[in-house]
């Protein structure tokens, strides 16, 4: 059973990203990548990392998915209708990268890569797999942990300075 | 036929199929006589009777009120989105529905749908999700004050959302598991606080002092998460005609209608999962459900006793309140229970 559920999240997951890409109206194209989310987070959940499945719906279609559709609704963003000489060679450049990547695709099949055992140990059952992770996170990936946290500290002062404008005397003057 | 039913894939799905109509018939069914529960109160609240005329005491008034409902017409604006339009109720019911899944109604495994190591974390998901289904049906309806409404909306949910997902870690660091079973097995027994105490309490959540604080940050979220006043601005009808459903008629109305019942019983019940010991309380295991059931038709006459009380707050109080005041408070408080049980375990 479980590779079937595999096989049709995977097909999901495929086509709505396609969908994604595709699709000229921005709405539906937010919606199909928020659909696309949920069917990693399914595949997630076939390789028993319930833990990241779920924060994947939290963070991802929860979170950011929403800001990117008010976004899309407060800018009015209707139908894409771009043309000329610059949507021409942002084709391209998109048409080599996705050869590129079929190229990848074709590789990594030829040399029989596949799906191996779900997981070489799986994480001890009684804590799940939050506490393995948490585990994990504060010691051996303790330093790359930190730095992401600076990261996002350091865009979200950025995104309140950016916010709040210069002080009026200065436009004033400027 | 008996090959089929040895079957162990086709046994799981057969008893998934019965417990999901047990319980979405169940629901159904509460949900029902909430309405009527609410009109009641309400009622008796502003001195007057309610819902009296169709059946005994009016207690047919809420099935008269769907077959009313259902023989409606069913209006699509013409410039609306057809397909979302139509999505957007059916994203109003289902993550409700679905969290039902995880929630310990009595003794495990006969009143537990399902008890996954993440549950708590499946809810948070899911009332994330139903925020879709404002923003679609604003957005869709291709109506200003629709389109206004699901924009508030969705900005109410997501940041009460980040002041209740903060508020249930202090609750998940003191039973050490986020499967919803666990953490009411984890309040099980008695409690003292303090050695004068004559008499020893249950040993529930809401009785741990560094719980006390998440417990009032997550009873105002759960106004904002439901859209219940006195947070109920999308719906802001002096501003907003009905926010976002104005375009919505005949069933697909009562759908969003009926995905506010849903998700007060949902958050209800996970209230009384996280503080008040759930399904705990005395007598034989198997009268879990009824405490259960009691402990959460309090909570909901509290939600039914509050919207009838209070008046609604303006946008940017409720905005200014979850932000500088419901945040904070739940960041200070993870950082005072995580000192506190690390003390308690090591000190």
């Amino acid at each position: 059973m479980l590779p079937w559920l595999f096989l049709g999240f995977a097909a999901l997951l495929v086509a709505t990203a396609v969908m994604v890409v595709v699709h000229r109206n921005p709405v539906t194209s937010a919606l199909f990548l928020v659909l696309s989310f949920c069917s990693l987070a399914g595949i997630y959940l076939l390789l028993q990392a319930e833990f990241l499945g779920m924060v994947q719906v939290i963070v991802y279609a929860g979170a950011i998915m929403v800001l990117f559709l008010f976004v899309i609704m407060y800018l009015n963003l209707q139908h894409d209708v771009e043309t000329g000489a610059q949507i021409a060679v942002r084709r391209g450049i998109g048409w080599m990268v996705g050869a590129l990547l079929l190229l990848f695709g074709f590789l990594l099949a030829n040399r029989g890569w596949a799906p191996g055992p779900v997981a070489a140990q799986l994480p001890a059952q009684d804590g799940g797999n939050a506490a393995a992770i948490g585990r994990v996170l504060y010691s051996r990936f303790l330093f790359p942990f930190e730095i992401t946290s600076i990261l996002l500290l350091v865009a979200m002062v950025g995104a309140i300075v950016l916010a709040k404008g210069r002080p009026a005397s200065e436009s004033e003057g400027a | 036929m008996s090959a089929l039913w040895n079957n162990e894939v086709f046994q799981v799905a057969f008893w998934a199929f019965v417990k999901v109509m047990i319980i979405l018939n169940t629901l159904l069914g509460v949900v029902t006589y909430l309405i009527y529960a609410e009109r009641k109160i309400c009622g008796h609240m502003q001195a007057r009777t309610g819902p009296n005329r169709v059946g005994p005491f009016g207690l047919l008034q809420t099935p008269a009120d769907v077959i009313k409902l259902l023989l409606k017409e069913e209006f699509t604006p013409a410039g609306a989105n057809k397909i979302l339009f139509h999505v957007a109720p059916v994203l109003a019911v289902f993550p409700a529905v679905a969290t039902f899944a995880v929630i310990p109604m009595g003794p495990p495994p006969m009143f537990v749908a399902t008890d996954i190591n993440v549950g708590l974390l499946l809810f948070l998901a899911m009332s994330s999700i139903g925020v879709y289904a404002i923003v679609l049906a604003g957005w869709s309806s291709n109506n200003k004050y629709a389109l206004l409404g699901g924009l508030r909306s969705s900005a109410q949910m997501i940041s009460y959302e980040l002041a209740m997902g903060l508020s249930v870690i202090p609750v998940i660091m003191h039973s050490g598991t986020m499967s919803l079973v666990g953490i009411v097995q984890s309040q099980a027994g008695t409690y003292r606080p303090f050695e004068s105490l004559p008499f020893a309490l249950p040993n529930w959540g809401i009785f741990h002092w560094y719980l006390l604080l998440p417990f009032a940050i997550f009873f105002i979220t759960m106004f904002a998460e439901t859209n219940r006043a006195p947070f109920d601005l999308p719906e802001a009808e002096g501003e907003l005609v009905a926010g976002f459903h104005t375009e919505y008629s005949s069933m697909k109305w009562s759908m969003f209608f009926l995905g506010e019942y849903f998700n007060m019983i949902i958050i209800s019940s996970i209230c009384v999962t996280l503080f008040f010991g759930g399904y705990l309380g005395p007598g034989p295991a198997m009268l879990g459900i009824v405490w259960y059931l009691l402990k959460l038709f309090v909570i909901l006459f509290i939600f039914i006793w509050v919207r009838w009380t209070l008046p609604r707050l303006r946008y940017d109080q409720l905005m200014n309140f979850g932000w500088k005041v419901l945040l904070p408070g739940a960041v200070v408080n993870i950082v005072i229970a995580t000192v506190w049980l690390y003390w308690r375990a090591n000190g």
